[in-house]
């Protein structure tokens, strides 16, 4: 299932966030959405996922969403968003249950998830006994058992350290080797976007537009930290932001 | 230019952190009460402190037994628990079930909340005229003065609580597709919970006032009727035999509560 964005704008009150924004997510694809701070691209992520209604323009779904789709545009925050009173397994089995899907059944999918994204040994763990990294493959394989159609990650990674941060995108590069999962997602890391991006759509300060859309064909599996290539790709799209995002920085100090 | 500075002995680094963190201290609470206890038997024995000032400790002591031996304890312990129970249960359900719809819906909130701010402040024992007229001199008035004190309250801390829910979480919860339902009985109350239980806390420590005063103004029996009726008769032994019965109450209640904490807040460390 594919994602159209069509001729999106979007203001709060009189500030106007996203102006005339049209873009494709395709199955199978992670499209990474950079720009400077306040640019709006979380609110755009939020628009996809039904979270916020446009202003203007609309947010179409192209195909049917897969077999055993359970919740076909599936958010990761960048918050992680667990429930500190349920364990990793309650937090997991949380939105199964309203699919009717519990005991035995839930128990084996949920063990399954869990052996995937590397957290077998911490079913039983509440959330703030978790690191950060390990909170995010809880939110991770949340995600990835409601088999989504298209997944929403809102800065994933930003809240992590940058160690954790390497660890957590190999994984993520692991994830998507194994089974190419459609992706919308957004960060400000540049580094991380040329990593995971296979298009890296970058917007302009508010009012973000579209400014460019970069592809990268080399294969997930074969970027690694610091390629020269990627390296190149990554200075050429700082250079594209540079100034906007010292003009958007110098903006707020004045609001 | 000044001359540099002569090399002193090293100084170690004076320790200026730590403190502004209580830590249990279980012990500390019983010896304040053996000593202020201790205090007040000795001085009644040696007579710097008079018998009409406050009885000695083990004469309450001895009424105490006395009470018991007779059956007059479960006489008025009896029918006192059942008010409260009654009373306070029908206070905090109702007050939690107001509060939890003030925390949701706009309307509700913009015509409760005024109201409830209103009737806050009102002194509920000056109602009781009122609630006897209402449901009869009897239990039901009791109950109703009770419920009425409790309620305000848990409602406010209610609502409370549950504007203090992360709102990102019920996000994730609409983002997942979760039923409204779902998301209120999964995220919204369990994340309300602590400040419920810590809003059950004041109410129910309203709960013992309210039932002692509806008990002062009209029961036969009653841990409130028993101690009007040795105040009238300036039976300071049997007054603070009844005092202590109350303190007692607050402090198990308050014991209660701290046990639900432990099992249903057992997430927050």
């Amino acid at each position: 299932m594919d994602i159209r964005l069509d001729a999106i704008s979007h203001s709060y009150g009189d500030t106007e966030v996203l102006r005339d924004i049209s873009l494709d997510v395709p199955t199978g694809r992670i499209v990474c959405l950079v720009g400077p701070s306040g640019c709006g691209k979380s609110t755009l992520l939020r628009l996809m996922g039904g979270l916020e209604r446009p202003t203007k323009g609309r947010v179409l779904q192209l195909g049917a969403p897969p077999q055993g789709c359970l919740n076909p545009l599936t958010f990761v925050f960048q918050d992680f968003a667990l429930l500190p009173w349920r364990t990793v397994r309650g937090n997991i089995s949380l939105v199964l249950e309203d699919h009717g899907i519990r005991g035995a059944r839930a128990d084996s999918i949920i063990s399954d998830v869990l052996a995937r994204t590397k957290l077998s040994d911490f079913g039983h763990a509440l959330p703030r006994q978790l690191s950060g990294g390990m909170k995010q493959r809880v939110a991770i394989a949340r995600a990835l058992i409601v088999n989504p159609a298209v997944m929403l990650m809102d800065e994933p990674l930003s809240a992590l350290d940058s160690q954790t941060r390497e660890l957590l995108m190999d994984d993520l590069v692991a994830l998507w080797t194994r089974q190419p999962f459609t992706a919308a997602y957004v960060t400000h890391n540049l580094a991380e976007a040329v990593r995971l991006g296979h298009r890296i759509v970058v917007l302009s300060r508010r009012p973000g537009e579209i400014r460019e859309v970069v592809e990268i064909d080399k294969p997930l599996l074969d970027r690694a930290y610091g390629d020269t290539d990627l390296e190149s790709i990554q200075k050429h799209l700082w250079g594209l932001m540079r100034e906007e995002a010292r003009a958007a920085d110098e903006e707020l100090l004045d609001v | 230019m000044s001359d540099p500075a002569p090399v002193k002995a090293p100084i170690e680094v004076r320790f200026r952190g730590g403190g502004f963190a209580p830590k249990p201290r279980r012990w500390v609470g019983v010896v304040v009460f053996i000593v202020l206890i201790t205090l007040m038997e000795i001085g009644t024995r040696i007579g710097w402190i008079s018998a009409l000032t406050l009885p000695k400790p083990s004469d309450v002591l001895a009424t105490f037994g006395e009470l018991w031996e007779s059956g007059l304890l479960y006489k008025h312990l009896a029918p006192s628990l059942g008010r409260l129970a009654v009373g306070a249960s029908i206070g905090a359900t109702v007050g939690i079930g107001v509060g939890v719809l003030i925390g949701l819906f706009s309307y509700i909130r913009a015509g409760l909340v005024p109201l409830v701010a209103a009737l806050f402040p009102i002194p509920k024992i000056a109602l009781l005229p009122l609630f006897v007229i209402w449901f009869g001199i009897d239990e039901a008035s009791k109950y109703a003065l009770i419920a009425f004190g409790t309620f305000t309250p848990t409602v406010v801390a209610t609502y409370g609580a549950v504007d203090n829910v992360d709102r990102s979480l019920i996000r994730m919860g609409q983002s997942f597709g979760l039923s409204w339902f779902s998301i209120v009985r999964k995220i919204v109350l369990p994340g309300a919970m602590p400040g419920i239980l810590s809003g059950l806390r004041i109410s129910l420590a309203i709960a013992i006032i309210l039932l002692v005063a509806a008990e002062m103004l009209g029961a036969e029996y009653g841990i409130g009727a028993y101690i009007l009726e040795a105040g009238s008769l300036y039976d300071l032994e049997r007054l603070f035999a009844g005092v202590v019965i109350l303190s007692l109450l607050g402090v198990i209640l308050s014991m209660v509560i701290g046990l639900i904490e432990r099992r249903l807040l057992g997430w927050r460390s």
